[in-house]
């Protein structure tokens, strides 16, 4: 009698969210597994052929998308080293004991809250008519050009607007970590004689490596899935160059209607987002060390 | 403490974070010049201050509708996403079998997977619900929310399952013995419990939904129903030429997370922190 009643109790509160979860992740990940094996253009009244692999060998010729999966990887490793960079820098910055410390932590803060397509618009047009316009107010022609026409420059610009966007993220985490570490560590290592370059390297890093996991992990996969600013930010030109994975996918599906090639790039994505992260955390956990 | 080596570094971070946000600063001057103003020195002051673009855009954008839409859209997910997740993890916790370990392997498994992979089938499956039982999931707002909690539904199962497990159970226990229900406990003894976890999830959901351009392009076509990215994407498409215009509509999409961010700062910066650590 009571161990029905506690299974009702546990159908009530968990079988509403698992109902919507169900529809909107479970059942649409399992059908897009079929779907990587058909050959179908998005119209219903039209077949759906299965192709068993073809897709995935096509994808595999497809130099599109080969370039657009080296061009995210290029990406991904500056954003990383970029993003990582600064949030750190930021973070030691802002928990030392300037007075200033408060009031910029809520500015370096601030752009991770704007989402990334109007972030990209507003970079849109600093990279392209207020860099031509002070380029040739200072004839510094060599940096203030229209970025977004250059293939090189407009993955760096795309790199730019994303660490602008997540530096700040990073910086809460890391300044979270700074905070955990104890004082009196600190003082110890300050009445040794540690200068401020030791205490960085021998104390402040490695006690962060669990920060250190979780913003890579962070920035890695933010990275990796990158959309919105693409979109906005260069639209994937010129011509292509900055075209990234999670763009080249929608492209492939809602732009030419190749929906089974679409979604066999959309699982295999999925599965090197999923192994490159879990690698990642694999290793950066075992640097961790324990106080 | 050398003095004015501390100056120096004052100056230097004053200078850092400004620089930081001058993209904000080109943004708002230039959303009050004129054409030729503007191409004249795109990093001066405007001459004058001129409210002209703001009304444009306004009517353009159709901002005050787009602002409704993404207030609705937002407030109701995150009210359902809190609800159904805080007691879904509660009875995961509270229930150590296989079962509930099961479900929550799955939750966190699956917060791997990119939007992209599930976006195509997603569609179909709603499409599917749509022409066999009649009910609008594509184009409506409800269609929306009800996606929304499906993927942000692992994230807050698994934010609330980390934090339940650390509340103890003897306040729970105490209460069933004086002949309280499972839904009386939750509610009235550990839901209250949950305040700090539940403030974490409500603003790491509202910024994501707020800002997600996607998912809503994919189920909203009609004009009317546009939230305030999809309604930034379409006045762009349009006027990307006529820079003032665009930056006045900018400026308008940022004031309402400018005012969220002023009020609830220490909230947002206490919850990011919370939630990273996973």
């Amino acid at each position: 009698m009571k161990k029905n009643r506690d299974r009702a109790w546990y159908a009530l509160f968990t079988v509403p969210l698992l109902f919507i979860f169900s529809i909107v992740v479970i059942i649409p990940f399992l059908i897009g597994i079929y779907y990587s094996f058909i050959s179908w253009d998005g119209i219903a009244a039209n077949p759906k052929v299965f192709v068993g692999l073809d897709n995935y060998a096509r994808l595999l010729q497809d130099s599109r998308f080969i370039r657009s999966g080296w061009v995210t990887l290029q990406f991904t490793l500056l954003a990383l080293v970029i993003v990582n960079v600064f949030g750190l820098l930021f973070s030691l910055l802002v928990t030392s004991k300037l007075r200033l410390r408060n009031a910029a932590r809520t500015m370096l803060f601030m752009p991770n809250l704007i989402g990334g397509l109007i972030l990209g618009y507003i970079w849109k047009f600093i990279f392209t008519d207020a860099f031509r316009n002070v380029g040739e107010a200072t004839g510094w022609t060599g940096f203030f050009f229209n970025w977004l026409l250059d293939p090189q420059y407009a993955l760096f610009a795309l790199v730019i607007v994303f660490a602008w966007q997540m530096a700040g993220y990073t910086m809460i985490i890391y300044i979270a970590g700074i905070q955990g570490i104890p004082d009196d560590v600190m003082e110890a290592a300050r009445v040794d004689g540690a200068n401020m370059w030791q205490r960085l390297t021998r104390i402040i890093f490695p006690l962060l490596m669990p920060s250190f996991t979780i913003c890579l992990f962070l920035t890695l996969s933010g990275a990796f899935k990158i959309f919105d600013v693409n979109l906005s930010l260069t639209g994937g030109g010129p011509i292509n160059a900055t075209e990234l994975l999670a763009m080249n996918i929608y492209n492939e599906i809602f732009g030419y209607n190749r929906y089974g090639l679409g979604q066999a790039k959309a699982i295999a994505f999925f599965i090197l987002v999923a192994a490159v992260t879990v690698t990642q955390v694999i290793i950066t956990k075992r640097r961790e060390v324990q106080m | 403490m050398k003095k004015p080596g501390k100056w120096a570094l004052e100056a230097l971070l004053l200078l850092a974070a400004l620089a930081f946000l001058s993209p904000i600063y080109i943004m708002l001057v230039n959303s009050f010049k004129n054409r030729a103003e503007l191409y004249e020195n795109v990093l001066s002051l405007p001459s004058t201050f001129s409210f002209q673009y703001y009304r444009e855009a306004i009517d353009k954008m159709n901002f005050l509708g787009a602002f409704g839409n993404s207030l609705y859209v937002t407030v109701v997910s995150v009210i359902f996403i809190v609800v159904l997740a805080s007691m879904t993890a509660w009875m995961l916790v509270r229930t150590d079998n296989r079962l509930s370990r099961i479900i929550f392997l799955v939750f966190v498994s699956t917060m791997l997977i990119p939007f992209q992979t599930l976006m195509m089938p997603l569609m179909q499956v709603m499409d599917w619900i749509r022409s066999n039982t009649g009910i609008p999931m594509l184009n409506t707002h409800e269609g929306l929310i009800f996606m929304n909690i499906g993927f942000h539904a692992s994230m807050a199962v698994f934010l609330y399952h980390g934090f339940i497990k650390s509340v103890p159970i003897a306040l729970e226990e105490a209460a069933t013995i004086d002949g309280c229900t499972k839904f009386g406990v939750f509610w009235r003894i550990v839901f209250p419990m949950l305040k700090t976890i539940t403030v974490t999830v409500a603003i790491l959901d509202v910024i994501m939904m707020w800002n997600d351009y996607l998912l809503p392009s994919l189920v909203l076509s009609s004009t009317g129903l546009r939230t305030i990215p999809l309604a930034t994407f379409y006045f762009f498409g349009e006027f990307t030429i006529v820079w003032n215009l665009a930056m006045a509509g900018l400026t308008l999409t940022i004031i309402p997370v400018v005012i969220f961010y002023a009020f609830a700062q220490k909230y947002i910066i206490k919850g990011i922190a919370a939630g990273a650590v996973k």
